[in-house]
């Protein structure tokens, strides 16, 4: 698992309170429909993962990152 | 019982502590154990703050509500010091009062942006911080007047009938974090706005109140206190009148 990858899941895990090791959760989960999240959790998530990478992330990309994929290849590119 | 007043180490922030309610709601959570940092639009209004809040381990800052990069300013400031509040009292408020037919649109412009769109980015600004401590108060000073109307404030009236249903919303978005977010409505108060009435208009006024006298600012900092503390812990999206029963919802 490459850094970004590894961390992405850390933040995932922590921010949604998941029961699950980061190296079990799956890259096609979807917040919400998996994971269970609700809108105001995907709004932490994006806000922790701005934390995490420095990077800001505007409200129309925000809304397209659904999945634990979309995070990584999202932070990958532009961070 | 004590205990449940205590505020100790909690980072509160309060706009427009120069003088009036927001003055009184600063000392009164300071003297609670608060770490309180109170506004004020000039840096000579910041410094008189500091003067009173320093003993209490708090200070003044200078902020204008009406404008986002002052805001910014702020925060990037206290995330720096004292840290993020996790209890924001949304004080700072103007009045500028005509009837209608002479209102133009700076007369409103003034007034929504200072009492309500300040809410706005305030409550935004300091809700970042309180999603990740899990906690935290929001309480907005409103006005009897939001609920009664008055003539000559529909700009006034306007904002303060407006951040109730803010609030409300608010509190609906947050409450699973542990956070809420009330309303204190004022009637009327002991301030320097009050003490240029007449005796005339102030026994007519006086007439309205079933408790006979003006508002203290005490009256209104306790009834904030109360909402910052664990006593008020249950309690969300809900509008607390402290006007001597001139008004009752
Ligand atoms: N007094 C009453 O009877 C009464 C009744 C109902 C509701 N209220 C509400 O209670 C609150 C406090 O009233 P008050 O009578 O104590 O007011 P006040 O004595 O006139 O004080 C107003 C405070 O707001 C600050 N302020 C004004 N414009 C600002 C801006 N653009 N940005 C930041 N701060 C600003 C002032 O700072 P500076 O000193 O730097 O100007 C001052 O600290 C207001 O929201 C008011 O609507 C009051």
């Amino acid at each position: 698992m490459s850094d970004v990858e590894n961390k992405v899941k850390e933040i995932v895990v922590e921010q949604l309170d998941l029961d699950v090791e980061v190296s079990e959760l799956s890259n096609s989960s979807s917040f919400v429909d998996d994971l269970g999240a609700d809108s105001l959790d995907t709004v932490e998530l994006v806000m922790a993962l701005e934390e995490e990478f420095e990077c800001e992330i505007p409200e129309e990309d925000a809304e397209k990152i659904t999945t634990v994929q979309q995070a990584i290849d999202y932070v990958t590119e532009n961070a | 019982m004590s205990d449940l007043f205590d505020l100790t180490g909690t980072v509160v922030l309060v706009t427009g502590a120069s003088r009036g309610i927001g003055r009184d709601i600063a000392e009164t959570l300071a003297k609670q154990g608060a770490v309180v940092v109170g506004t004020a639009t000039s840096a000579s209004g910041a410094e008189s703050i500091t003067d009173y809040l320093s003993a209490h381990g708090g200070r003044g800052a200078v902020l204008d509500v009406s404008n986002a990069d002052s805001v910014d300013q702020l925060m990037a400031e206290l995330k720096g010091s004292v840290g993020l509040p996790t209890v924001l009292v949304n004080n700072a408020g103007i009045t500028n009062d005509k009837l209608l037919m002479r209102m133009n649109l700076d007369d409103w412009q003034q007034v929504i942006n200072t009492n309500l769109s300040s809410i706005y980015l305030m409550s935004k600004a300091c809700i970042r911080g309180m999603m990740k401590a899990k906690t935290g108060r929001i309480i907005n000073i409103g006005s009897v007047i939001g609920d009664m109307g008055n003539p000559g404030q529909c700009n006034y009236a306007a904002a303060k009938a407006g951040l109730i249903g803010f609030s409300k919303s608010l509190a609906r978005e947050v409450g699973s974090r542990g956070i809420t977010v009330n309303v204190v409505a004022p009637g009327y108060i002991q301030t320097d706005m009050t003490d240029e009435l007449d005796a005339a208009q102030r026994d007519s006024l006086l007439q309205q109140v079933p408790l006979q006298r003006l508002g203290t600012t005490q009256d209104i900092a306790q009834a904030v206190l109360f909402l910052a503390s664990g006593a008020g812990a249950y309690i969300t999206g809900e509008t607390i009148h402290v006007n001597g029963g001139m008004y009752m919802s």
